[in-house]
């Protein structure tokens, strides 16, 4: 046995000796190789690579191609480039970097900012490539460079298209912005297998569109063989293939639309989002406060980034598709259609308002003291009954509930083609399982389903997602995932391809219940919560107003607007679509801070249907409602 | 004096104790060689060296510490080592944090951790572990097992993606097992069936994986990109000539026409400024040092530490070959640094880990008994 175990280990250990030969012998072979192929470049072809790193003189430049613009649905130009001439550094060629600075303040003005950003582009940069010091030089200042040239070295100017969005802040959000490569984006490009094609490429979209639609707007590189001098300096152009330049993109937006709508706004901070029910093409996509795009241009300065993005305001969130609210009352209509698909309710039932619900101990306040009376299904809407909807929650039940809102797209990514979409929240006893970890937390209680009929509760979704789910009930169950690009046009072959309409889903849905909740929305324009602010209108439009509470109030506390600080006061939601009969435009707003959905957000609305159906103007900045009370806007929302 | 004289010596001796000279010489001879290449490759750019000096002091440190583990220690961390690895691999697919479209990092609220990094080192010990155990009856069952446990880390790694480093692992655990002692009629077999699955290989291989490899073939197709690195790294190479143009002298190198010329890159600026003579030199170093990591292997006294001592050595082949190789245009371009010269800590440290391991399995050579 003992024998035999050390017979055994014997021939093992002289089998792993083999090996270890053999892979000594494979390591030897392995390096051979590589010397055969050493005398094979450096002395059997050593000639001709010294010719070749003696032509090397012989640069491969890249030329980057000119970004792709954006035009709005009319053709109108919302992003494009010009030329202009950058005064440029290299890090790597140069020794003091401050010392030259200082030194080429003396022929062109460098600004504290100037400054700030070089340094700030030096730190977030990829290396070895040139960097602006000044952009936009004036013809003066170019000449006085010129003449200097010698002194310097590391030093040029260069031509280079910059960016220039001529609207400003309008649609700022929808475009978004570009900024200088990155570190962080190369490697990302790198892993893409696109960093050859960003050699020469200094800028890249960061927000908006711009991100979103990169890889169309950039183009393809050409490059040059440049013939150079021992320093490195270009001599002479030997051969070029041309860039060839990004694709243009137009959008569904109507820009003149979308000025309207930011008009509308004035100073208020809020979101607005219009799509075309048909074919889910974005027609206005509001977040305000904007910010002007511009200034990120040729690097932003780190003064004026720290204004945008230390603003309370937060001019820089997009809040159309990454601000959630309540919906608040606007998610009525949607539970009134749940009530009759699912057999809970008929037109003809009525219910008795008595201002408030009781479930156990708990009593649910009407907005309306002493409530609405006897409330049918159509008033309830017309009226903002709270009462009614309390208990027709109650009577549902919360799966019922998230069930049906599942359908209209509440609680999930619209899938429009912008990036830092936000999920919102559609509550279930499943969210509320994953949401919280304590046993506790995580059950549901039928107490919590009364207010998520009334759009309150955990209730929070996206005014995109708003939008859509007022597009797909004007459009009979038929929902299109929202896009703000139209089409792609290829700016070298004039080929043009068409985003197509994409269905997400046909929610199956009688067509006398959609036609009844659509009534009872035209009814909220003329004899209810929204009468007010769409009198005279001359076309119908369906609508509902909105109020979502930003502090959780006690149980018989009495909401007084004047008594709130304006960040603690109710957003303002209003969601409409028109002509009632075939819908052209839906759209959600929200007006944050802004009180009752009556009061500010449904003039908003009304401005943007009035000029999207006429063409009218608003005359001058509509006033806000005033605070008297009409009987048919009784303070339901 | 004679007191404070004897504890200095004393502490001599501590520091050397466990110190393999002929390894220890070696591998700060390449890495002297390197810290000349990246002084020339960063024109001339004294704090990058010095950045590098500081990483090498580190990597020194995690060698010495290294020596200092007895090989029973290694063996009994050899499982959770493994382990631990393999879970955070599986935790970086689940929850890892996606960098610039590679899910290759996991943070720990300290900082970003690369779980990859550790499995180079885990992977050669966990299957010297499971070898080492078996030993006496090892069968075919075994391989196949030992196979499973090199097969699932790779794809983890090479689904990052990050397929140089999975090439790697592999390379560390396949020559475990080749050393374990699979038999040749079963290599030979895979070697065909690996030749049959090139096709397939190829449809899952990424876009920009398959361009590197056309490239190779023909450079010119992609001037801007990774064409241009094969094509201006020959160059350099070639025009280097028997003698090289001299320290700092690369006119490659000094007008921007290296990429990545600190890193993966750096033996193009290496061989265009020494030359044939400065290749066959650095070679000579390689090959000594695997020469020296294969006769440790041969008299480490267990089967564990002879596995171990293998499969690191080989790490040292691998990482070379595939790198010069790269740079001479006769391999694919993949991210692999050329050990102990190019620029970067973790991969430096990796390496002196590996040092640091042949060390401990040579000075215990004789103490401990199967």
């Amino acid at each position: 046995m003992r024998f035999a175990e050390l017979k055994n280990y014997a021939s093992e250990l002289r089998a792993f000796q083999l090996r270890l030969g053999f892979a000594g012998f494979v390591v030897l072979a392995a390096f051979g190789l590589l010397l055969a192929r050493f005398i094979w470049l450096q002395v059997l072809q050593h000639d001709a690579y010294r010719a070749k790193a003696e032509e090397n003189r012989i640069s491969v430049v890249p030329v980057a191609p000119s970004r792709g613009l954006i035009l709005d649905r009319n053709g109108e130009v919302l992003a494009r480039n010009y030329l202009a001439y950058t005064l440029e550094i290299f890090p790597a060629q140069v020794r003091d970097l401050e010392a030259t600075i200082a030194e080429l303040a003396e022929y062109v003005d460098i600004q504290a900012r100037d400054r700030a950003r070089f340094r700030k582009l030096l730190q977030e940069t990829r290396n070895a490539e040139s960097m602006p010091i000044r952009t936009r030089l004036t013809e003066e200042e170019v000449a006085r460079i010129a003449a200097n040239r010698w002194r310097f070295t590391g030093v040029d100017i260069r031509a280079r298209l910059f960016r220039q969005y001529p609207h400003g802040e309008v649609a700022s959000h929808v475009l978004g912005y570009i900024g200088r490569v990155t570190t962080r984006d190369q490697e990302r490009l790198e892993e893409l297998g696109d960093a050859a094609n960003y050699r020469g490429t200094d800028y890249i979209g960061k927000a908006g569109i711009e991100a979103s639609y990169q890889q169309e707007l950039h183009g393809i590189t050409g490059f040059e063989q440049v013939e150079i001098d021992a320093g490195g300096r270009g001599i002479r152009t030997l051969s070029r293939t041309a860039s060839q330049p990004g694709n243009n993109l137009s959008l569904t937006l109507d820009v003149r639309l979308q000025e309207v709508a930011e008009r509308a706004f004035g100073a208020r901070r809020g979101a607005l989002v219009a799509i075309e029910p048909g074919t889910g093409g974005v027609l206005a996509f509001v977040s305000m406060p904007g910010y002007d795009p511009n200034l990120f241009v040729d690097g932003i300065d780190p003064s004026s980034w720290e204004v945008l993005n230390n603003s309370p305001d937060l001019p820089l969130n997009n809040r159309a598709i990454a601000g959630v609210y309540p919906p608040g009352s606007t998610f009525k209509p949607f539970m009134a259609l749940a009530a009759l698909e699912l057999g809970k309710r008929t037109p003809r039932s009525t219910i008795n308002d008595p201002g408030y619900f009781v479930f156990g101990d708990r009593r649910f306040r009407d907005s309306k003291p002493g409530g609405h009376g006897v409330v049918d299904l159509y008033k309830s809407i017309v009226m903002s009954s709270d009462t009614y909807y309390y208990m027709l929650a109650n009577d549902m039940g919360i799966d019922a509930i998230a069930g049906f809102m599942q359908r209209f797209g509440f609680g999930a990514r619209t899938g429009i083609d912008l990036e830092g979409e936000a999920t919102g929240i559609l509550p279930s006893p499943e969210w509320k399982m994953a949401r919280y970890k304590r046993p506790e937390q995580q059950r549901w209680y039928a107490g919590e389903t009364i207010s998520i009929g009334i759009g309150q509760g955990y209730n929070a979704y996206t005014p995109a997602q708003l939008a859509q789910a007022m597009a797909t009930l004007a459009n009979n169950g038929a929902m299109f995932r929202p896009h703000v690009v139209a089409h792609v046009d290829s700016a070298r072959t004039g080929e043009r391809r068409q985003v197509e309409p994409q269905l997400v889903r046909q929610v199956p849905l009688k067509p006398e219940h959609v036609e009844f909740v659509k009534r009872a929305m035209a009814g909220v324009t003329k004899e209810g919560t929204g009468a007010r602010a769409f009198a005279g209108a001359q076309y119908a439009s369906g609508g509902k107003t909105g109020t979502a509470q930003v502090v959780a109030m006690k149980q018989n506390e009495k909401y007084d607007e004047s008594k709130v600080t304006e960040r603690l006061r109710d957003h303002s939601l209003y969601i409409a679509f028109a002509p009632v009969e075939s819908p052209k435009i839906a759209l959600a707003v929200v007006v944050e801070n802004g009180g009752f959905g009556a009061r500010a957000a449904a003039p908003i609305a009304r401005t943007v249907l009035d000029y999207f159906l006429l063409g009218k103007l608003p005359a001058a900045p509509r006033k806000p409602v005033p605070e008297v009370e009409l009987e048919s806007d009784a303070e339901s929302d | 004096m004679e007191i404070a004289g004897h504890s200095l010596h004393r502490l001599r001796e501590r520091l050397v104790e466990g110190i393999d000279g002929p390894l220890f010489a070696l591998a700060l001879a390449l890495t002297a060689i390197g810290l000349a290449a990246l002084y020339s490759a960063s024109y001339e750019n004294a704090a990058r060296v010095a950045a590098q000096l500081g990483n090498v002091a580190a990597a020194l440190a995690a060698m010495w510490l290294v020596a200092q583990i007895p090989p029973q220690t290694l063996l009994r961390l050899a499982l959770p080592a493994y382990v631990v690895a393999l879970a955070l691999l599986v935790g970086v697919s689940l929850f890892g944090e996606v960098v610039n479209g590679a899910r290759r990092w996991l943070n720990l609220g300290v900082g970003r951790f690369q779980p990859s990094e550790m499995m180079k080192i885990a992977m050669p010990l966990m299957l010297a572990w499971y070898f080492h155990r078996r030993e006496g009856s090892i069968r075919l069952r075994d391989f196949a097992l030992a196979t499973l446990l090199l097969v699932v880390p790779v794809l983890l790694v090479a689904r990052q993606p990050d397929l140089g480093t999975a090439l790697l692992i592999a390379a560390a655990g396949f020559t475990v097992i080749f050393f374990a002692g699979l038999s040749w009629k079963v290599l030979v077999g895979l070697g065909l069936l690996a030749l049959a699955a090139l096709p397939p290989l190829w449809g899952v291989l990424h876009d920009y994986q398959r361009r590197r490899i056309l490239t190779l073939l023909d450079p010119s197709t992609d001037p801007l990109g990774s064409g241009y690195h094969i094509i201006q790294s020959t160059i350099a190479v070639g025009s280097g000539g028997v003698t090289g143009k001299g320290w700092l002298n690369g006119s490659q190198t000094h007008l921007e026409f290296i990429p990545e010329r600190a890193t993966d890159f750096i033996f193009a600026v290496y061989s265009e400024e020494f030359g044939l003579i400065g290749n066959v030199v650095l070679l000579a170093l390689y090959a000594l040092l695997v020469g020296r990591g294969l006769s440790i292997a041969a008299q480490a006294p267990t089967q564990f530490t002879r596995l171990l001592a293998g499969a690191v050595t080989l790490i040292f082949f691998t990482y070379a070959f595939v790198n010069m190789g790269m740079v001479a245009g006769i391999l694919p371009v993949v991210g692999v640094p050329l050990p102990f010269i190019s620029y970067g800590g973790t991969a430096l440290a990796t390496l002196y880990v590996g040092i640091g391991i042949l060390m401990s399995i040579y000075r215990h050579r004789t103490l401990v008994q199967t």
